[in-house]
């Protein structure tokens, strides 16, 4: 059991068949980190570097504790995207990353395709925590899996991801994995922040919250930035949050079964009240649970090596 | 391959001279669009020109076209040297000396230099530089003092140091004021103004074309409107003004369509349009290559068949390479801050023919695009093999299989959005001045 890709980069680079290997693998993953002693020796000996030019705490933090529950060494680089645009290019700091023997890059990087350029310039597997506008696919693998936890399927469910899709690379991700997995996906937003063309991706596009949100299985809530907020369009939060926020109000015209999830950080009355954050319905915090796990799966099984190595480990890992 | 000369300057002059005497270009087909011809026939050169006949029959080279097409030299109207400034991408020699190999006898550079060309002195500077090369250079003043669109250049002081049009090419002229001034202005001398038309804050930050490319790359678009808005500002400036109104590397169906009307309502309104425009589309940015970053962006398929539709039925007149070297260290930048441009001088003649001759779009109608139709946008008196012209001739074999590939270029700089792709046809001989300065494929020395 491996994946079919070298690396992870996008979600198209995966088959179904290595999505539902990554869900199986990030389940069962999941016993690890409820134990007493959080660690399987899987990756004992292998080095991860986060490589991470973009702030992040949840994602980099995610990522570490993955690879430390698999008894990886992780080197965590770090650096503002100001000191690589003058000084290094990324080419040779990929080279230079490489050249210490490394067995998987996890990148963070503000540039769209940065992963992919990464990919290209080194040997061992990249992986990508986010590049740009463009994708985050262990995201939306973690809410796949929180999805299927919770429905106990993803075909035919009803999911509607709403905020500033045009900046949002999980939402890109996401539109992609939902739709291979057989869920109709809806993008809510006003028109400035949703992206051209992007029902050719293969989802619905509504301008109203209120008209989707009854038919709704799942309220994927995007996180708002200020800056884009004023670049682009409202004049302040309030305006944000009365037209699309996900209020109490509009929550409570959610059918019973309706989830919440956000890929965090949340912006509390803005794009998401107190009361719905923390509602019963809310599986924000099973997310970041997920997280850990399906970052395991994929460093597990992305560079984890030989089938038979893997099946080795899983039972240990069970 | 024979070895490329060091320099132009160390080229013996005695050997060319063993060949100025005279040329016979012998049993090629010749195509000259400015006179509609289109036969196979012997070209006679003598001491610079192209005669009927030469006046004897001593020293006479013979150039065997058999299977050929020999042109008149062609003209790129739109490229970028980067010398004086950034020598270390493309100095006017370099793109002398690529322009030749591409079959150029003329090319005409942009005015985006450091410092740029917005005097005099400068356009003598480059004249200067430029003699002696295998390509003529010509140039093109700026329109406003450091492009910045606040005030007017010395345009008469350039025109009467050689200056052929003017232009803020790499950016437009955000005021329309101020491209109202530079139009008016341009009346006195009977010049274009050349329009690099770009709304810029509708295209800030913009790294290509909007649409579902963009999209799922996760870059940020730049809409057709960006170029449309202002095509449609310029060509009513020009009906105010009556002026020349060369709009440049056309890359949108709105902006053709509104030359196309603007031609019908008689404005002296030109347009050209690039290779890359005419061949590639946004799907090209697949993989993030940022040789295929250029701009304007390149579009979507509707927008590359509306220009071949443009190009087909005469609202674009010419086309242009857009030559744009830039260092490998920039282009391999993050897309967002690599810098815009691809080279095109030895690869428009092998795209173009490949690429765009059919049952539409006859191999004269594209030489006429390269050749007659630059020269009359720009007044000068160059595209043609008719007797009593300075003989600038360019000889091509349509059948000669070209690679693109880095060791192909003889530019400085390998940024080029055809890189991998094979092609057929490209220039053999070229005689510049009735000097052969391209010979099998070499540079003659």
């Amino acid at each position: 059991m491996a994946l079919s890709c070298h690396d992870l980069l996008a979600i198209e680079d995966l088959e179904k068949a290595d999505i539902l290997t990554l869900i199986d693998t990030a389940a069962s993953f999941k016993d690890v980190s409820n134990r007493q002693i959080k660690k399987v020796p899987t990756l004992r000996g292998r080095t991860i570097v986060n490589f991470f030019l973009e702030p992040s705490t949840r994602t980099r933090t995610s990522f570490e504790i993955a690879g430390k529950r698999l008894s990886a060494d992780v080197i965590n680089i770090s650096g503002s995207s100001s000191s690589l645009v003058k000084g290094e290019s990324l080419k040779d700091m990929a080279k230079t990353i490489e050249a210490m023997q490394v067995d998987a890059v996890v990148v963070r990087h503000w540039s769209s395709g940065s992963a992919f350029k990464l990919a290209h310039y080194i040997e061992p597997p990249v992986i990508n925590a986010g590049d740009g506008k463009h994708e985050h696919p262990t995201q939306a693998l973690l809410d796949l899996l929180t999805i299927k936890e919770s429905f106990g399927k993803i075909a035919g469910l009803k999911i509607t991801i709403v905020g500033d899709i045009s900046h949002s690379r999980v939402a890109r991700s996401l539109v992609v994995l939902l739709k291979t997995m057989g869920a109709t996906v809806t993008v809510v937003a006003p028109p400035m922040l949703i992206p051209a063309k992007i029902e050719k991706l293969g989802c619905n596009v509504s301008l109203s919250l209120d008209d989707v949100i009854e038919k709704s299985d799942i309220l994927y809530i995007l996180r708002i930035q200020k800056e884009r907020l004023t670049a682009d369009l409202f004049s302040n939060y309030a305006e944000y949050n009365r037209q699309y926020g996900l209020t109490k109000e509009r929550w409570a015209r959610a059918s019973k079964k309706c989830k919440v999830m956000h890929p965090g950080p949340m912006n509390r009355g803005v794009e998401i009240d107190d009361e719905v954050a923390d509602s019963l319905g809310s599986l924000i915090n099973t997310q970041v649970e997920n997280g850990v796990a399906m970052r395991m799966a994929v460093l597990y099984l992305l560079v984890g090596g030989a089938a038979q190595e893997l099946g080795g480990a899983r039972e240990g890992a069970l | 391959m024979a070895e490329r000369p060091k320099s132009w300057a160390e080229l013996g002059k005695g050997r060319f001279k063993r060949l100025t005497d005279k040329i016979l270009i012998k049993g090629g087909r010749v195509i000259d669009p400015a006179s509609g011809e289109d036969s196979v026939r012997d070209i006679y050169v003598e001491k610079h020109v192209i005669v009927e006949k030469f006046s004897n029959d001593k020293n006479i080279s013979v150039i065997d076209a058999k299977g050929l097409l020999v042109t008149p030299g062609l003209i790129d109207m739109h490229v970028h040297l980067r010398e004086p400034g950034r020598e270390d991408e493309e100095t006017i020699e370099s793109g002398a000396q690529a322009a030749c190999a591409g079959g150029f006898t003329t090319i005409v550079c942009m005015p985006n230099t450091d410092p740029r060309v917005e005097t005099r002195s400068v356009v003598e500077y480059i004249t200067k530089r430029a003699t002696g090369l295998p390509s003529k250079v010509k140039v093109v003043g700026a329109i406003s003092v450091g492009s910045t669109g606040e005030s007017l250049t010395e345009m008469g002081a350039m025109r009467d140091a050689g200056a052929v049009a003017f232009s803020d090419d790499g950016r437009p002229v955000e005021d329309s004021a101020l491209m109202r001034r530079a139009l008016e202005y341009s009346t006195v001398f009977d010049l274009p103004i050349i329009s690099h038309a770009e709304d810029m804050a509708l295209s800030d930050g913009g790294v290509m074309h909007e649409g579902l490319v963009s999209t799922s790359l996760g870059l940020k678009g730049i809409p057709a409107a960006a170029e449309d808005i202002i095509v449609a500002r310029d060509i009513i400036l020009s009906k105010l003004t009556g002026a020349k109104l060369h709009v440049t590397h056309l890359s949108t169906a709105g902006s053709v369509e509104l030359v196309r009307a603007a031609k019908k309502e008689g404005l002296k309104v030109t347009a050209d349009v690039t290779p890359h425009h005419l061949v590639l589309t946004a799907e090209s940015l697949k993989g993030y290559d940022a040789n295929c970053k250029v701009n304007p962006p390149l579009r979507e398929e509707a927008d590359r068949k509306a220009l071949m539709a443009g190009l087909i039925d005469g609202t674009i007149d010419a086309i242009v390479s857009d030559h744009a070297p830039h260092a490998a260290n920039e282009k391999e930048e993050e897309i967002e801050n690599a810098p815009f441009g691809t080279i095109g001088l030895q690869t428009t003649l092998p795209i173009t023919l490949t690429h765009l001759i059919g049952s539409k779009f006859s191999l004269s109608e594209l030489i006429g695009k390269l050749t007659k139709g630059p020269a009359q946008i720009l007044g000068i008196d160059e595209g043609t093999l008719q007797p009593g012209s300075e003989a600038d001739i360019t000889i091509i074999d349509t059948e000669a299989k070209v690679q693109i590939e880095p060791s192909l270029f003889l530019s400085k700089s390998k940024n080029s959005a055809f890189l991998g792709m094979k092609a057929s046809g490209r220039a053999v001989y070229v005689i510049l001045r009735g000097r052969l300065v391209l010979k099998e494929g070499e540079l003659a020395g």
